[in-house]
């Protein structure tokens, strides 16, 4: 009964259409971020934090909860917080204080995590984004999600379960994160993907977190429910630790349609924590704890209120404004520079924002090398970008000089070759980068022939080679003019310079006709 | 079990704490004098006092469920209940327009320390603290297992 309830739950899920249930819903979604902190040591204790380290070595006598031993704060964590908390547009307390949160777990040895609680080092913030996926939306829109508080917390430990007992390693027990909550201000898992990667972007240029989701450093949370419009706010469930960009969009997505698919049938939605399941692409329940828990929050006797100086000022661990002063640039503000000074449009802009390694290329080559920064974007993006997905490669991983992905731009801004051979010459040095553009052009011959009487010679022989095309050309069959195109580039082995080839040919033809 | 003791142990140091009171004030010569010379009376006044909570035995399944401390017998419940009284008294000193005070050190601000790794890399002495280990693992029991509900509640402890 049990199995065919299930069954019936995906039946309906995967038949629902999509458009159908738009008018009828409204869909909510509020995030909650556990962003590792990207430091040497933990929070609390001078233990290290390098990933992959020998199991319980990066542990302190404080991370194992031994008698006697006292948490002393982290002055980089701080810093990272605040950082982010002002990207974040947040109100950054003067005054704030760290409490216990209870709970019996054998990967949290002392019994209680530390975390902010009462008040956390910021509150209301407000992050906006663009979101856009291609293929999902035809033009990029802003969203704007506000921010409810940052707080610093330590993780827990990690454990492996056997099946009658655990076995626990301590190197995460301590590790610092910020705990980033979000209001419940998304409509969609689109939406929920694109605010994580704006976040994303923002802490990896602010270098407070690694944002390595496959290492954990990076953890969502998502709190998902639906009502009709001018209803109240359904009942939510809350899905836990979501690893990856587009699990987001996946989990949030599925969910939603789950939870239509439920309340369609007559059903109710219960206030369940769930889990994602990228493999079958389903949320499942996990196993609940029976009864709501209660964390017995108290403040943390043994660390007095944490202050921070606001203005010209040194009392407190650290000054905020000497920090807001070291802020860089942050993505919307390079997207609007992309757009002002460079005449991008907003998908370029956008996309260019979240691939920082072609940022990267972009910045460091167009002004340096007086390049066409609309065609270096359209190669970048366009030529560049899709190459490498074609080729089931990740753009972190490629060991092409910039100087030559900037070679092959000039050689087609001084129409030296053509954008088909610039596509060649992109896939010729992804296999090998040995060299360069230039260099290849050369031996192989791939020049573009811009040389006018040489392509009227092209064209008068491919005319003479297709005289069943010319009759039918002649007769009055104008659309044939393309199939004469067609077999010019052919003819070149793509070298001729398009740009010119059809005035010429239409002279051609025309002394023809006479 | 541990509940009991700390139970126990906040009566008896109230009774140490009288005593005192009543053998030392000879000693002290300040002129200030916060410790009375004789007992005084109690200025609780326990017509203001909440009525004595009553603990049910739901409430003392889920504090043994918290606690993982056999508590929920008659002599546990009385002496927790006698704690709540007893606790109840400082709901009448008057706290109106004051802050709570969580630690002494409020008006300091929070020492930092720099990001330096120091510590760590002592698997031996951390181990050395488990019961069992395996592979320089901890191991625990499985997961949350849920606790199993008591059959007897409220049962007498043989022992008292």
């Amino acid at each position: 009964m049990f199995l065919n309830r299930k069954l019936y739950d995906i039946f309906l899920v995967r038949t629902s259409s999509t458009k159908a249930y738009k008018s009828k819903w409204k869909s909510v979604v509020g995030l909650e971020v556990h962003a590792q902190i990207q430091s040497q040591s933990k929070l609390f204790s001078a233990a290290g934090t390098r990933f992959a380290s020998g199991v319980n070595q990066n542990v302190s006598l404080f991370d194992a909860a031994t008698p006697g031993t006292l948490p002393v704060l982290n002055k980089r964590c701080v810093e990272a917080g605040v950082l982010t908390a002002l990207a974040l547009n947040c109100r950054v307390n003067a005054v704030s204080m760290f409490d216990r949160k209870h709970y019996f777990y054998s990967d949290l040895p002392a019994g209680y995590q530390i975390t902010q609680q009462r008040s956390p080092l910021a509150n209301d913030g407000l992050l906006e984004f663009h979101v856009y996926t291609p293929g999902v939306h035809k033009t990029p829109y802003v969203k704007k999600s506000k921010i409810k508080q940052i707080q610093l917390e330590q993780d827990s430990g990690k454990s492996l379960h056997d099946d009658d007992r655990s076995l626990v390693d301590l190197n995460r027990a301590g590790i610092p994160l910020m705990e980033i909550v979000f209001e419940p201000d998304l409509g969609d898992g689109e939406e929920a993907a694109a605010l994580i990667k704006e976040l994303v972007v923002i802490l990896q240029r602010l270098n407070t977190c690694s944002c390595k989701m496959e290492e954990g450093a990076l953890r969502v949370d998502a709190n998902v429910s639906i009502h009709k419009p001018n209803d109240s706010l359904g009942v939510r469930t809350e899905i836990k630790n979501i690893g990856s960009v587009r699990a987001v969009a996946g989990a949030i997505t599925y969910e939603i349609k789950r939870q239509i698919a439920v309340l369609e049938r007559g059903g109710t939605i219960t206030n369940e924590t769930r889990s994602w399941n990228s493999i079958s692409k389903v949320t499942v329940p996990m196993r609940d704890k029976e009864e709501k828990q209660d964390y017995r929050y108290m403040p943390e006797p043994n660390l007095p209120p944490l202050y921070l100086a606001i203005g010209p000022s040194n009392w407190g661990c650290l000054n905020v404004d000497n920090l807001k002063a070291s802020i860089p640039e942050l993505p919307n503000e390079t997207r609007n520079r992309l757009k002002n000074d460079y005449n991008l449009t907003p998908e370029q802009a956008v996309i260019l924002v979240n691939e920082s390694k072609l940022l990267d290329i972009f910045n460091e080559t167009v002004l340096r090398m007086k390049l066409n920064a609309k065609l270096m974007a359209n190669i970048l993006i366009n030529d560049f970008l899709s190459l490498i997905h074609k080729e089931k490669k990740v753009l972190e991983d490629i060991t092409i000089p910039v100087e030559f992905l900037a070679e092959t731009v000039m050689l087609l801004q001084k129409s030296a070759i053509n954008r088909k051979t610039a596509q060649l010459l992109l896939k010729e040095m992804l296999s090998l980068p040995k060299d360069t553009p230039s260099e290849i052009v050369r031996s192989r011959g791939w020049y573009q022939i811009t040389n006018e009487e040489e392509l009227r010679t092209i064209c008068k022989t491919v005319i003479k080679e297709n005289p069943k095309i010319l009759n039918q050309y002649l007769n009055g069959k104008l659309i044939v003019f393309d199939a004469f195109l067609g077999k010019i580039v052919a003819k070149s082995e793509g070298k001729a310079d398009m740009s010119q080839v059809p005035s010429i040919l239409k002279e051609v033809l025309k002394e023809l006709k006479k | 079990m541990q509940y009991q003791m700390i139970f126990h142990c906040i009566k008896v140091n109230i009774r140490n704490n009288l005593r005192n009171f009543s053998t030392t004030p000879k000693e002290v010569l300040t002129k200030k004098r916060l410790v009375p010379l004789r007992p005084v009376s109690s200025k609780i006044d326990r017509s203001k006092l909440p009525a004595r909570t009553k603990i049910d035995a739901n409430t003392i399944e889920h504090l043994e469920r918290l606690s993982l401390v056999d508590c929920a017998n008659k002599q546990g419940i009385q002496t927790l209940e006698d704690a709540i009284a007893f606790a109840d008294q400082i709901l009448q000193v008057d706290t109106e327009g004051i802050e709570p005070l969580v630690t002494v050190l409020e008006d300091r601000p929070l020492q930092v320390r720099d990001d330096k790794v120091e510590e760590g890399n002592c698997i031996k002495e951390i181990l050395s603290n488990a019961a069992v280990t395996e592979d320089k693992y901890f191991v625990a029991p499985p997961g949350n297992i849920p606790l199993e509900p008591r059959e007897n509640l409220l049962h007498e402890e043989k022992d008292n």
